[in-house]
């Protein structure tokens, strides 16, 4: 995580609020900078946290993970972390018909009516422990993206459905958080994209926008307050700063 | 990358690959082998396996292997990254966007890297055939000095080096031509027959493959793409890039080219209407198309005609969908030819997505107006600015 995120966002690891959903939002630029910090500052947060990755796969995220200082396969290994590889599990669903209920059955409709068994996997995963000892804090469902599912065929609707249910099920019935990643396509006239993004931007409590500059970059952050902020990623962290404070002006 | 875990031996295995190969490439003058090579009866295991051809990228260790353009390889941050897609946008009539395509596909015969060519207008065969001839040994810088081109010289020193001592190691009779990373193409001349024989590669000719009428097809996209993926995912077990073999034979690169994906030919209406029936297709069969190079020893370049999409929404998922997304636009029939700043080249080249695998950052280049002209014999990258 980005200790520097955390003081704009004024959260750390202990106090964060429950309950939330949080809209990751990129324009022009690849906003997943900001899926990892979520990824490392929920899994130091001691929370159970369902991964839903649609894009890059676990070695990836894995690899920045150890950067930000979290182990993703230990997370894994000791249950902390459940993680969907789609682009491997893919290929399972795709070239021979799942013998039950797979979590990427929509691949092979024409059209997929419902997300029904992905949210039935996130239920799955996320749900609290019979046995009463609170191992973990609190669950967290992290998707990136959700802009990928309009292109294998499912509709913006559905897929607002299904984070309808998975709000209903993580933030309201568990107190946990939600934390999604959509790209924003304004300048490509995507209709279905558009469609999601204002159903999202109207149900989510934060909402985190990167948009690429030609020279650098600015993000918004919508929340109690609207704040300008212009940041640099490095090897290991991202730094902000008020705009035109950048070194590269000062 | 989920290539190394295939490897078996975990993600630390890259960085093992790339601290090896910094210890042999910082000693530029004394580039010698340290013994015999992993994989050998020596028996202690794949870790430190070199495949020819490829090398791990500065920044993040990941193995990369050549466009064959070594300009469009510095571009693009050392060269395509294992186990990514790369697209090329088309330029308008197609002139030069095979041409990097056939570069790719060469680089791979030189290598020794099998080949996966499918194509929906042409038989492999005839592509295969095209493939233009490498320029080994240092005599590209000939070509270059009578091209009267501004190469820079630190570049033509660099790679004169290692060529001179690769010319003192016997030469192989089976093998890769050249273990060099990145080589240049005489594009007037073809390859020579004896190296064609050496490369192996698997076609796919759509016409040939559709002889068996389609059925309903699962995950509903069209006939050819469905009867592409299998033929992909046969050919990635058969090489045993998957690591479905780990002991079967000498690890390897498989390199996938497709040509004109999305184009009407391949029976998709992507091309031909703002509201088609598979609006899904292209985008799906580019979904399980990366999983499956994830998943494997593969680099996989496409292009595709995006200046035929009607749909700008598609243009831009397709794009999300690829890995690292190049576009050529060519100044044939366009006034622009006759402006001066641009008299000089071809047409301009635009690297529109690097991947930022392993990392929070990728290499992307501080120039962003490049140009491309294809000289006599070689095609050529640079600022348009000079």
């Amino acid at each position: 995580m980005f200790p520097e995120l955390n003081n704009l966002l004024d959260t750390t690891p202990d106090k964060a609020e429950q309950g939330k959903l949080t809209l990751l939002c990129d324009a022009r630029t690849d906003g997943s900078f900001l899926v990892h910090h979520f990824l490392s500052f929920y899994l130091k947060a001691n929370c159970k946290v369902c991964f839903v990755a649609l894009v890059q796969s676990f070695s990836h995220y894995s690899i920045v993970g150890q950067k930000l200082g979290v182990n993703l396969t230990m997370a894994r290994e000791c249950g902390q972390l459940v993680f969907l590889e789609a682009l491997k599990t893919s290929l399972d669903v795709f070239f021979q018909k799942p013998a039950e209920p797979h979590p990427l059955q929509f691949l092979r409709e024409a059209s997929a009516e419902n997300l029904q068994p992905l949210f039935a996997f996130v239920r799955e995963a996320l749900k609290p422990g019979d046995d009463g000892e609170a191992t973990w804090k609190y669950p967290v469902l992290l998707v990136d993206d959700l802009s990928v599912l309009l292109s294998l065929g499912v509709r913006a609707v559905t897929v607002l459905d299904f984070i309808h249910y998975c709000r209903a099920a993580v933030c309201v019935e568990w107190k946990g958080n939600v934390v999604a990643l959509v790209h924003d396509s304004r300048d490509t006239e995507d209709e279905e994209n558009d469609l999601l993004l204002s159903g999202l931007s109207h149900q989510s409590h934060l909402i985190l926008r990167a948009e690429g500059l030609a020279t650098g970059f600015c993000k918004d952050v919508h929340g109690d307050r609207s704040l300008t902020y212009q940041y640099k990623i490095q090897d290991k962290t991202v730094s902000f700063f008020a705009k035109g404070l950048s070194p590269a002006v000062l | 990358m989920a290539a190394a875990a295939t490897c078996g031996a975990g993600a630390g295995s890259l960085r093992s690959v790339a601290a090896a190969a910094a210890v042999d490439r910082s000693s530029a003058t004394s580039f010698q082998r340290k013994g015999p090579r992993a994989g050998d009866a020596d028996g202690r295991g794949p870790r430190l396996v070199s495949i020819a051809g490829t090398r791990p990228s500065v920044r993040n260790g990941q193995l990369l292997v050549s466009t064959g353009l070594p300009a469009l390889d510095q571009l693009l941050g050392g060269g395509v990254a294992v186990g990514t897609v790369l697209l090329i946008e088309e330029d308008k009539y197609c002139t030069y966007a095979p041409l990097l395509l056939k570069c790719f596909l060469a680089e791979g015969v030189v290598c020794g890297h099998p080949l996966l060519l499918a194509s929906a207008r042409e038989p492999p065969a005839r592509l295969v055939q095209e493939l233009p001839a490498p320029l080994l040994d240092g005599s590209y810088k000939k070509e270059l000095d009578q091209d009267g081109c501004s190469h820079p010289a630190a570049d033509a020193k660099v790679q004169m080096k290692i060529a001179w001592r690769y010319q003192l190691l016997p030469r192989k009779e089976v093998g890769p031509v050249s273990s060099r990373f990145g080589h240049y193409y005489d594009i007037s001349k073809k390859m020579p027959q004896e190296l064609l024989e050496t490369a192996q590669w698997h076609g796919f000719f759509l016409p040939e493959k559709m002889s068996s009428p389609p059925t309903a097809e699962p995950c509903h996209l069209t006939h050819g793409y469905s009867k592409l993926l299998e033929f992909i995912k046969k050919i990635i077990s058969e090489e045993g890039v998957d690591g479905s073999n780990p002991q079967k034979k000498q690890k390897n690169i498989l390199r996938i080219g497709i040509q004109s994906l999305g184009s009407p030919l391949w029976g998709d209406d992507v091309c031909c209407a703002e509201t088609c029936e598979h609006s899904h297709s292209l985008t799906k069969f580019l979904y399980v198309l990366r999983g499956l190079v994830r998943a494997s020893l593969s680099a996989c370049v496409v292009t595709v005609p995006t200046h035929l999409i009607q749909n700008k929404a598609i243009t831009a998922r397709v794009t999300n969908l690829s890995d690292t997304v190049v576009a050529l636009e060519s100044f044939v029939g366009l006034q622009r030819e006759i402006n001066p700043l641009y008299k000089d080249y071809h047409g301009l080249i635009h690297i529109r997505q690097i991947p930022r695998l392993n990392n929070l950052i990728c290499d992307e280049s501080d120039v962003k107006d490049l140009a491309f002209k294809l000289k006599r014999k070689l095609f050529t990258i640079e600022d348009s600015e000079e």
